[in-house]
């Protein structure tokens, strides 16, 4: 195997993924390596999902421009990558008539940042926009911009663009060693290139401090979240967050791409960098706080709780520079991390670009395909489907209306799910209110038969995480 | 009448609502009926309920789950009853308009005289449990579970804790000890067993596996695939009392925590549900608040025997036959069938002295257990039945029969009640 490439990118997250979409345009040869068995399996995996407008960094900062950047291209890109987004707007909510003047700074900033079509909302709009809030809301800072997307949805486009456009995934492709050569970098003694991008999440400094010779460190700040039944979806019409004051930095209610909805999340600093487990204390914090938004949340439609993490930098700010000759740092991205993913690409890219002056990919295609939804098709197109691949007409998950056909379509991308989990995340089989207790069955023989993996070693979610230990009747003893 | 995209009667679901419900209705003189079921056979949840037990009360015998199904299967052909298989309902609109989907006819919608809901019901979700901790393989409801292990003869652990005293769990911790499994302990929130008397006697006491009353699981660990559950006694407001934790080193969680109406399509036709039910709120003809739409079984209310539900499906059947080919006879007055003492909710909610059968069957269930005490139905200040039950609990579900000659248009209360001892 020709393990040559021109870049590596360490990380299939949505920021290593957008990275690589952006590099296929050029003629530059370009690996991903992931550690776990598919795209968005970390912090692209668990967050709110929000594409923040971007009045909330410091002026100046890459946050703030990276994300009214990133902003824009999710706009424009959403549907020529065919991923879910959705422009609802936001809203900060304050509650007290003392904050008044803190709403008002972060419209300025907001301003500073370029962000368009920043005001203040007051009572009487703000009570004909969301219906639903606490009477306690007295004005808001609407910002027309913001919107939800579906996270992985947006990292799957861009790692199968990527892929369709002829860059390389190895997956289970931990990076355990990194070697400087004369012209680049040898990663685990196998993979060569003359660029490496770090864009290895939560574990990014631990890449980092392989190359560099100035050490960072990422911390994980554990956020736990509430999902509800998509009944409960039409409560928030908007990104709904709580000015942030003195008291902390408020949690957010928030509608998904999907029509859920969506409270928190916690920030604890935790130790470690797998701790996605969620706690008594952060759901029962979530809990008294999101209901100051919406007084009535419908706890009861909750559907499931998770929790993600961030990779919180030391300064602040992420880091995006090359920070050894060839090592490009993507790190450090948290919040607005997700919005910003496309503008990193963008810049990471252009550094690149700046370094290898590539060619053009002549026969780059821009767009993607997208995932069959058949609540997005009219009857006739619905059927026209059918005709074509009676697997269509399949239904297999019954509380999202996921057939047959899009998860089989699942299983045969460029970037194909292998797993439940991988399957859930592209075509949502799974995501709904029973949370796949009817559908697994069906979706494990489906991923079976497509990618030739015997039943009993489909996973979860790849490593150890298998869904069945056996046969029947396997561990009886004699005489039992 | 062979129209095909017009129907007498559209059922939704083959199970063993629906298939009663049929076969009533076609007895009661509907010819052009049709059972939607999105399965690949009928026959519903039955067929992975390989245990025996059922039919004790339809007919005096002991059978599985799968011979119960095959005998109203069986009924259904031989009535020669049309049905789609692999057919997934995705609409119903208020006019009776149903929209269904398979492989082999496309999108179809039918335009019926009359509906019987009869989907079922689904698990509540670990999610929705609110249990803390890591989302690693090898949490499983009760039924999932059983599916693997009935159906496709697949184990899905080998060490394995139970949450939940559902009928379900309990089956389904006789079930795994049997294949092999060691099934370490059922937990179970509440200071009661959600499960039938005889499913603990018959599937935990027998196999020596422990119910913890009283108990909840406080945390699951395992990043890939479950390593431990830690479980707690809680105190009387639900809440884990610190100290009192247990860990078992296993790689499965069960989940039998209650059984949800599954009335997602009840919702699209605007049929009122029932906060306590999450069910259709129902008058005597188990009729919704949509005329001509019918709801029986599971969707309508959770059961713990399926012969309740042949019988409950059976007057659905016949009832909806009568809408079609009689025509409603106008309703007079709808009278609320009121609760008292530990009673959460009536099946029917409301009854008209005009409609109701002479015999009119009330089902109900309560929210806590109750020793010596009484069952009381109450019209109009006087007690018409008061009867003395050993106990009663919320696993099971009881009935009384209001008799025709007690009520009249004038009535103005009806009520079912528990009274202590």
């Amino acid at each position: 195997m020709d393990s040559n490439y021109d870049v590596l990118i360490i990380g299939g997250g949505v920021v290593g993924s957008a990275v690589a979409w952006q590099l296929a345009k050029t003629d530059l040869k370009t690996a991903v390596l992931e550690k776990e068995e598919d795209v968005s399996t970390g912090t692209t995996k668990a967050n709110s999902g929000i594409v923040h407008a971007g009045y909330d960094a410091m002026p100046g900062t890459l946050k703030a421009k990276l994300n009214v950047r990133g902003n824009e291209m999710i706009h424009e890109i959403a549907p020529v990558l065919n991923f879910d987004f959705v422009n609802t707007g936001s809203l900060v909510l304050c509650f007290e008539e003392e904050n008044r003047p803190g709403l008002q700074a972060l419209l300025e900033r907001g301003k500073t940042n370029g962000v368009p079509g920043l005001r203040i909302v007051e009572q009487e709009e703000l009570r004909q926009m969301e219906p639903e809030i606490s009477e306690d809301a007295i004005c808001a800072l609407y910002a027309p911009t913001a919107g939800v997307v579906d996270p992985f949805n947006m990292n799957v486009a861009f790692a199968e663009n990527a892929a369709d456009n002829g860059t390389a995934f190895f997956f289970n492709e931990p990076v355990t060693s990194l070697e400087r050569t004369e012209d680049g970098w040898l990663v685990n003694g196998a993979y060569r290139a003359k660029i490496l991008v770090n864009a290895a999440g939560v574990h990014a400094d631990e890449i980092h401090n392989m190359a560099c010779e100035q050490p960072i460190a990422i911390r994980p700040r554990r956020g736990e979240y509430f999902l509800f039944d998509k009944e409960a979806g039409s409560l928030a019409r908007h990104v709904l967050f709580q000015q942030p004051t003195a008291a902390g930095k408020g949690i957010l209610v928030t509608p998904t791409a999907h029509g859920n909805l969506l409270a928190g999340p916690t920030a604890d600093f935790i130790e470690d960098k797998d701790g996605v487990c969620t706690t008594a204390q952060g759901l029962d914090h979530v809990r008294p706080m999101a209901s100051k938004t919406i007084d009535h949340l419908p706890f009861s439609q909750v559907i499931t709780s998770f929790a993600g993490l961030r990779a919180v930098p030391e300064g602040g700010d992420f880091i995006i520079a090359e920070n050894a000759p060839g090592f490009i740092d993507a790190a450090g991205i948290e919040s607005p991390g997700l919005t910003s993913a496309p503008a990193i690409g963008e810049m990471v890219a252009q550094m690149i670009v700046d370094r290898l002056h590539p060619g053009e990919n002549t026969a780059y295609v821009p767009q993607r395909r997208g995932f069959v939804k058949v609540d997005d098709l009219s009857p006739a197109e619905w059927n026209a489907l059918i005709a074509e691949d009676p697997a269509y007409g399949r239904m297999v998950c019954r509380c999202e209306k996921v057939t047959e056909g899009s998860i089989r379509d699942a299983c045969r991308r460029s970037v194909p799910a292998r797993s439940l989990d991988g399957v859930k995340r592209r075509v949502r089989a799974g995501m709904g209110r029973c949370q796949s207790g009817f559908c697994s069955p069906k979706t494990m023989e489906i991923i079976s038969q497509e990618l030739n993996i015997p039943f009993e070693d489909i996973t979860k979610s790849g490593g150890r995480s298998k869904l069945i230990t056996g046969w029947d009747k396997e561990d009886l003893q004699d005489g039992e | 009448m062979e129209n095909k995209n017009r129907k007498q009667l559209v059922v939704i679901g083959g199970g063993p609502a629906g298939l009663a419900a049929a076969i009533a209705a076609k007895k009661s003189g509907l010819d052009d009926i049709l059972i939607l079921e999105r399965d690949q056979c009928l026959g519903g949840i039955l067929n992975q309920c390989i245990h025996n037990g059922f039919g004790l009360h339809t007919f005096r015998e002991e059978l599985t789950g799968p011979e119960y199904a095959a005998r109203f299967i069986r009924q259904a052909e031989e009535l020669e009853i049309p049905y789609a298989l692999n057919s997934m309902v995705v609409d119903i609109d208020q006019d009776r308009n149903v929209t269904y989907v398979n492989e082999k006819e496309g999108l179809q919608t039918v335009q019926a005289d009359a509906v019987i809901l009869a989907m079922g019901c689904r698990e509540r979700p670990r999610g929705a449990l609110n249990i803390p901790g890591y989302r690693p393989a090898g949490i499983y409801s009760a039924g999932t579970a059983q599916k693997f292990t009935n159906i496709d003869g697949l184990m899905p652990g080998r060490d394995v804790v139970i949450l939940g005293s559902g009928d379900i769990g309990l089956i389904m911790a006789r079930r795994m000890t049997l294949e092999g499994a060691k099934v370490h302990v059922v937990a179970e929130l509440m200071p009661y067993s959600g499960g039938l008397k005889r499913n603990i006697v018959q599937c935990l006491d027998d196999y020596g596996i422990p119910l913890k009353l009283s108990h909840t699981v406080t945390n699951i660990q395992g990043k890939e695939r479950v390593e431990s559950v830690t479980i707690a006694r809680v105190d009387e407001n639900r809440r884990p009392i610190p100290g009192t934790e247990i860990t078992y080193p296993c790689d499965t969680l069960l989940l039998s925590c209650g059984l949800i109406p599954e009335n997602e399509l009840s919702r699209q036709a605007d049929v009122t549900l029932s906060r306590v039910t999450s069910g259709p709120v129902v008058n005597e003809s188990l009729e919704t608040s949509v005329p001509g739409i019918f709801a029986c079984g599971n969707v309508l209310h959770v059961h713990d025997l399926v012969d309740f539900v042949s019988q409950e499906a059976a007057k659905a059947g016949e009832k909806a036959a009568a809408f079609v080919l009689d025509g409603v006879p106008e309703s007079s007055v709808q009278i609320p069938i009121e609760t008292g003492g530990l009673v959460r909710y009536t099946v029917p909610f409301t009854v008209d002295p005009a409609r109701m059968d002479e015999n009119q069957v009330v089902r109900f269930r309560v929210g806590n257990v109750l020793k010596g005490g009484f069952v009381n139905v109450i019209v109009d200040g006087e007690r018409k039945i008061h009867r003395k039950r050993m106990i009663l609990a919320p696993g099971e579900m009881e009935s009384v029969t209001l008799k025709k000659e007690w009520i009249t248009p004038e009535t103005r209360e009806i009520r079912v009640e528990t009274e202590a001892a």
